[in-house]
């Protein structure tokens, strides 16, 4: 969907002829009260449920919460996916050319927040003819975007449901980002962000940024349950006994391998510009600042009920920041829900199956659900 | 003290339309029923996976937390009532809890087994730990690591400056006012801060 009107950005600045893609899946019902926006984290899309046509292996991203009998059931629902500003999935991102210059944005796409996003999302569903969500949802930096929907529109949302998110980045959670975003800005094919120009991708600091994100997603202990001490040469079937190749620059150890791999896949699909800006809207993100810090006093506008779910060994977003989000909406008297998942697998949980996980998120919706029924 | 009859006495000792913090709320039956009849609001709050799942189906909102690490997550005197039916007695730092009890809400009301009561005397005169069909677990697996009785807890709310508003045994779903620690297998206490 494309946009005339320029978009008022949090940093000033200001974007004109923008275009957002998104996907909607279930029926609007007559009195348009079924609505559920979906916001995605940094690497995903609009694309949350589902399958395309012909493609196979084109699941969405979160198509084992979100479909027909699903925990949110779109035979009831009716769901909204939306390619953030500045992603790379189809809606107008760095990769883009701005209008106002013919060139390709690259680094000069403006710095875009959470509450941009917000804002931009806003838009589409006033086209759609949207005024009220019977929920928004998200996961991670999604969570966000739902906690920030809250506040920015209360009057707009029912029900917020904040899965493994947190009210605003640590400094360790702001240094990981920033280790990924040196790895990509000191790649020398980068080109301070216009290496499109240059036909190049710098491929080695996205695969690196990817590394670094995909340790910080997992936990210790499904890291060594997945990969141990596992050497590469003994699943490849080589005939080496197990023995160290005495190497330092080879793959030695099975993680490594894995890690590798990942970094390959994501570096041939993701933009390096729209990863700067992503991480960044993350480490911006922090509600209570306008408020000293009182994530309390910052809270008390929200008006939607919430369910809140983080996972016992997620170390990113870690359930101690949920419950700082739980205490500031039981000070304010707000309606929440929360559970604490204990599960084995990191941050990555929140996309992963866990009967306790999507039978709570399940249930919550079922209630959305009888709320709505005429 | 799932029986219909206690949760309704139990029910009736908590004013209309109080604002009720539920510890160790179980499957949130009891908060269900206050928000229904006497249109209370609140929250359970409960460790169990289970429990917490039947707490959303049942449109009770519920937080998940391990009482034994606190109620830091509530502030002072922010509820009307909080309610610790059949908890105290499976939390560590039980002193500590019916503190926090005291300082969360404006007023707390407590139930537990009471291990005076008379079946037990009798088992333990005959040199055994009591099983009953209240207290079904044998010694080595009961989730009952506090081990009380009706007139313990008495000492126990003096000890901290509570002032006990009312107090009753409960047997086979009835008030017990008479010789309470020797008739009743259950006590219960509602008390505030002096």
């Amino acid at each position: 969907m494309s946009f005339a009107q320029p978009l008022a950005l949090r940093s000033g600045a200001a974007i004109a002829d923008y275009a957002l893609a998104y996907e909607t899946y279930g029926t609007l019902n007559a009195e348009r009260s079924n609505a559920v926006l979906v916001c995605h984290a940094l690497n995903a899309s609009h694309h949350v449920a589902g399958s395309y046509a012909g493609q196979p292996r084109s699941e969405g991203w979160w198509d084992n919460m979100i479909g027909p009998g699903k925990p949110v059931d779109t035979d009831r629902f009716f769901v909204i996916g939306i390619n953030n500003l500045g992603s790379c999935f189809g809606s107008t991102g760095p990769m883009q050319t701005d209008p106002a210059t013919g060139r390709v944005y690259g680094a000069d796409f403006p710095v875009v927040t959470v509450e941009d996003w917000v804002d931009a999302q806003a838009r589409l569903l006033d086209a759609l003819g949207i005024d009220a969500l019977a929920a928004v949802m998200g996961g991670s930096l999604g969570g966000m975007q739902a906690l920030s929907w809250t506040l920015q529109y209360p009057e707009r949302v029912r029900h917020a449901v904040v899965v493994a998110s947190a009210p605003n980045l640590t400094a360790e959670n702001i240094a990981f980002n920033e280790v990924a975003r040196r790895a990509i800005v000191t790649d020398p094919e980068f080109h301070g962000g216009h290496f499109y120009a240059h036909g190049v991708l710098p491929r080695r600091g996205l695969r690196i940024a990817r590394m670094i994100g995909h340790i910080t997603y997992l936990s210790d202990d499904v890291m060594n349950e997945k990969f141990g001490r596992e050497l590469r040469s003994a699943v490849e079937g080589a005939a080496s006994d197990g023995r160290y190749r005495y190497s330092t620059q080879e793959v030695e150890f099975q993680i490594e391998s894995y890690l590798r791999y990942q970094g390959d896949k994501f570096s041939e699909y993701f933009d390096a510009n729209t990863y700067l800006l992503i991480t960044r809207a993350l480490d911006y993100f922090d509600p209570a600042r306008e408020h000293g810090g009182n994530l309390t006093a910052a809270l008390a506008r929200a008006s939607a009920k919430f369910l809140l779910v983080s996972f016992s060994t997620d170390w990113r977003f870690a359930p101690q920041r949920s419950r700082e989000i739980v205490k500031a909406l039981l000070d304010n008297r707000r309606n929440v829900s929360y559970a604490e998942i204990d599960a084995p697998h990191g941050h990555d949980a929140f996309l992963l199956d866990d009967a306790r996980y999507l039978g709570v998120v399940r249930a919550y919706f079922e209630r959305i659900a009888s709320e709505i029924a005429p | 003290m799932s029986d219909d009859n206690a949760q309704r006495l139990i029910a009736s000792l908590v004013p209309h339309g109080a604002r009720v913090l539920d510890l160790g709320c179980g499957d949130g039956a009891l908060l269900a029923l206050l928000q229904r009849e006497r249109g209370c609001t609140g929250y359970g709050v409960e460790l169990a996976d289970g429990n917490v799942l039947q707490c959303v189906q049942r449109g009770v909102d519920v937080i998940q937390l391990n009482l034994d690490e606190g109620l830091s997550i509530f502030d002072d005197a922010s509820f009307d009532v909080v309610l610790q039916i059949d908890t105290l007695q499976n939390l560590r730092n039980a002193e500590v809890m019916l503190r926090e009890t005291a300082r969360v809400g404006r007023t707390g009301i407590v139930a537990f087994p009471n291990f005076a009561h008379w079946p037990n005397r009798v088992r333990v005169a005959r040199g055994r730990m009591p099983v009953t069909r209240r207290l079904p677990y044998q010694w080595y697996d009961t989730p009952n690591i506090r081990v009380g009785t009706y007139k313990d807890f008495e000492v126990l709310a003096r000890k901290n400056q509570l002032r006990v508003l009312d107090a009753f045994g409960l047997q086979d779903g009835r008030e017990v006012r008479w010789l309470p620690n020797a008739r009743a297998s259950t006590a219960v206490f509602k008390f505030e801060r002096k």
